[in-house]
């Protein structure tokens, strides 16, 4: 064994154990690079993905001033993918290859986005919820090893929580607004309050016990809380809003521990989370169809970017000869 | 209606409309950076819109907002061209309307700038700055298309060709914007088109693409409030949810 290959592993532990970042450069064992790849691809699919429930009611958005925000909050995940398939190829990966996988359906994105948006209120509804889930899980990751991954999550942050606040505005407004507004609200909160809280995957512990990488990526701190503990903060979190908002979640058994200070929630219905993600909810044949179509119509435009580009290259090149 | 509502009316219908139409482009652009761009083009041409009807209402002095213009006229009281109003079909002819459009929005505003009329000269001020980063993405598209593959070069022509025949719209002077121009209120459209020819013309030549013929009796009338089918659909679509619930808050 040579000095460089003891040393290697040595560094990057040492590194992750002082809570210092991980840099494109370092050396780090393979496992970590396949996970965060696999990680953030995934956090980048699910950007670009969800652009589409929301981008369903640019064109019909009820005043100038939502579909302004409605449109400035679409283009910002696009944003977000951007930065996230950077962070990503920083791993050695190529965009066009990740993209390849999701259109392939060998690499996935966040179930959630497999329901579909029915009315103006679900605008409101995944803004409060599905963005306020996302800004729990993704917190976290600000502090993750890997320094790339780290930086695009503080960004992405800030700008979550502002689309989160838009949201609950929405919700708001229409809580206070006619009956029929007030039902729209209702409605979205009751169909999307389970799906949000599936979003921080399956549970710790028991029959429906995640098995997938939670200890790994615990120990290589890209990870740092568990599922349930991040599940329990967004329950906490989401209560006495629905109260400020005037709705109601839809769970009979939600009630305030006193001795733990906790919301206590009832059972999820883990067939349902299990069953969407192997591609039946909803909405996956959709999401998927309508990103391919995006993807394959496009994909004349993209080759004549190279081409144009290779021509002036050539041009330049034979000027300066 | 006054003649400067009017006007106001016609310049923000160009950009609301256009901005509907681009927006129907997120989540299907060719790729994830068109996706941005287009979003941002069109949010400009939404900002410049919600400020031009805010005055168009205001200058009507009935108290009409913003949404009251934007989601509860009908087809026949719109007064943008058509040329904002066709639908995006595909890339190639996105690009075609938007360096057409973009390229005559410019040379407008760039006059506008110096209108007697405060609202207008404050709108083109800013607006001038957002245009021209507008051409400048369909300038490079427009170059990357004609002279990128033999496929982007065909599809590129041919939405030259399909947009071509609403450009002398853009350019014709009525009554009501010949005595605004007289005020010093307007910017008179038909001095614009050299400009325009001179740097399409440009634009073309770059990106090896062939000028198409003008028609001889191109169609028009948007002004007026007259438009093609397409429209309908695109007002169906904008103001239903607004026109279900009447009187509601959003």
């Amino acid at each position: 064994m040579t000095q460089d290959q003891r040393t290697a592993p040595d560094r990057f532990q040492t590194l992750v154990d002082n809570d210092e970042r991980i840099e494109p450069r370092d050396e780090m064992p393979d496992a970590y690079r396949k996970t965060l790849i696999r990680q953030i691809a995934q956090h980048a699919h699910s950007e670009i993905i969800g652009m589409q429930p929301e981008g369903n009611w640019i064109s019909r958005a009820p005043s100038l001033r939502r579909k302004a925000i409605l449109m400035a909050k679409v283009q910002d995940e696009a944003g977000h993918g951007l930065y996230l398939y950077s962070a990503a190829e920083t791993l050695g990966v190529d965009r066009s290859e990740l993209l390849d996988l999701l259109h392939a359906g060998r690499q996935r994105y966040s179930s959630i986005f497999n329901y579909p948006t029915l009315t103006w209120a679900d605008m409101g509804a995944i803004g409060w919820l599905v963005d306020g889930a996302a800004i729990v899980n993704q917190i976290p990751i600000t502090r993750c090893s890997y320094g790339p991954y780290a930086r695009a999550m503080v960004r992405i942050c800030k700008e979550e929580s502002f689309h989160q606040r838009q949201g609950f505005e929405i919700l708001h407004t229409l809580s206070h607004g006619t009956p029929e507004q007030h039902a729209m609200a209702q409605d979205a909160v009751d169909r999307w309050w389970w799906p949000s809280l599936m979003m921080f995957g399956p549970p710790d512990s028991g029959a429906d016990q995640s098995k997938g990488h939670t200890a790994q990526s615990m120990a290589w701190k890209i990870k740092r809380f568990s599922n349930d503990e991040l599940r329990q903060k967004f329950v906490d979190m989401s209560v006495p809003q629905a109260g400020v908002l005037g709705l109601t979640l839809p769970d009979p058994d939600l009630h305030l521990d006193d001795e733990t200070g906790h919301y206590r929630f009832g059972e999820i219905d883990w067939s349902e989370f299990f069953s969407v993600l192997k591609g039946n909810g909803p909405c996956n044949a959709a999401r998927m169809q309508h990103r391919r179509a995006a993807h394959n119509d496009g994909a004349w435009v993209r080759e004549a970017a190279t081409a144009y580009a290779e021509k002036t290259r050539a041009r330049t090149a034979a000027g300066a000869a | 209606m006054s003649a400067v509502a009017t006007y106001a009316l016609r310049l923000g219908d160009d950009a609301l409309v256009l901005s509907q139409r681009l927006g129907g482009w997120i989540t299907r652009a060719p790729q994830l950076e068109e996706d941005v761009a287009l979003g941002n083009i069109g949010l400009d041409l939404l900002g410049q819109a919600r400020t031009l009807l805010t005055y168009a209402g205001e200058a009507q002095g009935a108290g009409r907002t913003e949404d009251d213009l934007a989601f509860l006229r009908d087809e026949r009281e719109f007064l943008n061209l058509h040329i904002v109003e066709h639908p995006n079909e595909d890339f190639a002819v996105t690009m075609a309307r938007q360096l057409f459009f973009s390229t005559w929005q410019l040379a407008l505003h760039q006059r506008l700038v110096a209108s007697t009329d405060e609202m207008f000269a404050g709108v083109a001020g800013k607006a001038v700055k957002e245009i021209a980063y507008h051409r400048d993405h369909a300038d490079q598209w427009v170059r990357r298309l004609g002279d990128g593959t033999e496929e982007s070069h065909h599809r590129m022509q041919a939405g030259l060709e399909r947009m071509w025949p609403y450009v002398a719209e853009m350019f014709a002077v009525d009554d009501l914007e010949r005595a605004l121009v007289e005020e010093g209120v307007a910017a008179d459209v038909s001095e614009l088109r050299g400009e325009w020819d001179q740097h399409v013309d440009a634009v073309l030549r770059e990106a090896t693409l062939t000028r198409p013929d003008d028609l001889a009796t191109p169609p028009g009338g948007g002004r007026r409030g007259v438009h093609t089918e397409p429209f309908g659909y695109l007002l169906a679509e904008m103001q239903h949810l607004h026109r279900s619930h009447p009187g509601a808050t959003w």
